[in-house]
């Protein structure tokens, strides 16, 4: 019987990994999307930057910033659990991880954003949830939200064509 | 998503010479657009704005690469080139909105944009009501011969002020 993993061996493999994922990704850091990560959930954080503003009367975020925050968090989720299983049965190498040995993002077949509330000058953390992750076709569902997790200013559902792995 | 009484590619092409008035509101539409930090940060400029039409771009940067292996721009800098252009066609509508904002807005990617070509988008409000406004969005980059990089369908609510 194998002994399980030490925490901090588990922890250091994981985060390694998520960094791979959205550190490359020059949009994600020109938004300045960060990823919390609890065991396999992940929680976009949108740090407010006043350049992030659509709205300077209100103020509040550009309509725009928050559909692409939501888009980010999902295809990151999506990826997070495209990679998962690889990586928790040590096919993955954290320690070589980079957007180029990553496999290939999903790509955004469409994206629809409603728009609940005016999004306040202030950090905003969103959640996706994969309704439908297929071979080649996935749907995703994304909840937007900034001081209260029951009040949502946006949420928003994509589909998305997953990457073909090398056989 | 059927919509009978549209046409590909039915944004219009504003025919007459630009008069006084036109000229003034291209004016007004890239003050409003300048004003607004996160445009002034995507380098968005106003090419053209005719009644309840707009046409808007946005130049290629590096910042906004969604997919570092292809340098393709990420659909997200693209969803807020088609709310802004969408939101400037609302304002742009005769019936002179004080104010507005979207409502929902989908948006279909038919293509990845040509990496190191501006993006442009074209939004045509086509329906208002009373407090909503109903558009359609185009987005090209600069070989239109390929058609649009991805087309968008929005609700907007309508402020006309003075309700109270």
């Amino acid at each position: 019987m194998k002994r399980p993993e030490p925490v901090q061996v588990i922890k250091q493999r994981r985060d390694a990994a998520l960094r791979a994922l959205v550190d490359g990704v020059p949009y994600v850091r020109f938004l300045g999307i960060a990823f919390d990560r609890r065991g396999d959930e992940l929680t976009g954080v949108l740090q407010f930057d006043d350049k992030l503003i659509g709205n300077p009367a209100l103020p509040a975020l550009h309509g725009g910033v928050t559909a692409a925050f939501l888009e980010v968090t999902a295809i990151v989720t999506l990826c997070w659990a495209m990679l998962w299983d690889d990586l928790e049965a040590g096919r993955l190498d954290p320690g070589t991880l980079s957007h180029e040995t990553l496999p290939r993002l999903p790509k955004t077949i469409d994206f629809s954003v409603d728009y609940l509330r005016a999004g306040l000058p202030r950090d905003a953390y969103a959640r996706a949830r994969l309704n439908r992750s297929g071979r080649r076709y996935a749907s995703v569902h994304v909840e937007g939200w900034q001081d209260n997790r029951g009040r949502l200013f946006a949420q928003g559902t994509g589909h998305f064509l997953m990457p073909q792995r090398d056989a | 998503m059927p919509q009978d009484d549209s046409t590909p590619g039915s944004t219009p092409e504003p025919t007459l010479e630009p008069t006084l008035e036109e000229a003034a509101r291209l004016q007004g539409a890239r003050q409003f657009i300048q004003a607004l930090p996160h445009c002034r940060a995507l380098a968005m400029e106003v090419v053209r704005v005719a009644a309840g039409a707009a046409e808007i771009a946005m130049p290629y940067d590096a910042r906004l690469v969604g997919d570092p292996r292809t340098g393709v721009i990420h659909g997200g800098a693209v969803s807020a080139l088609m709310d802004t252009t969408a939101g400037a066609a609302v304002l742009s509508h005769p019936t002179a909105p004080m104010a507005t904002a979207t409502i929902g807005l989908r948006i279909d990617y038919m293509r990845a944009a040509t990496p190191h070509q501006t993006i442009t988008a074209r939004a045509l409000c086509h329906h208002v009501t009373r407090s909503v406004a109903f558009v359609r969005a185009e987005a090209f980059d600069e070989d239109p011969g390929k058609g649009p990089v991805a087309v968008a369908n929005g609700s907007f609510t309508l402020d006309r002020g003075g309700r109270s």
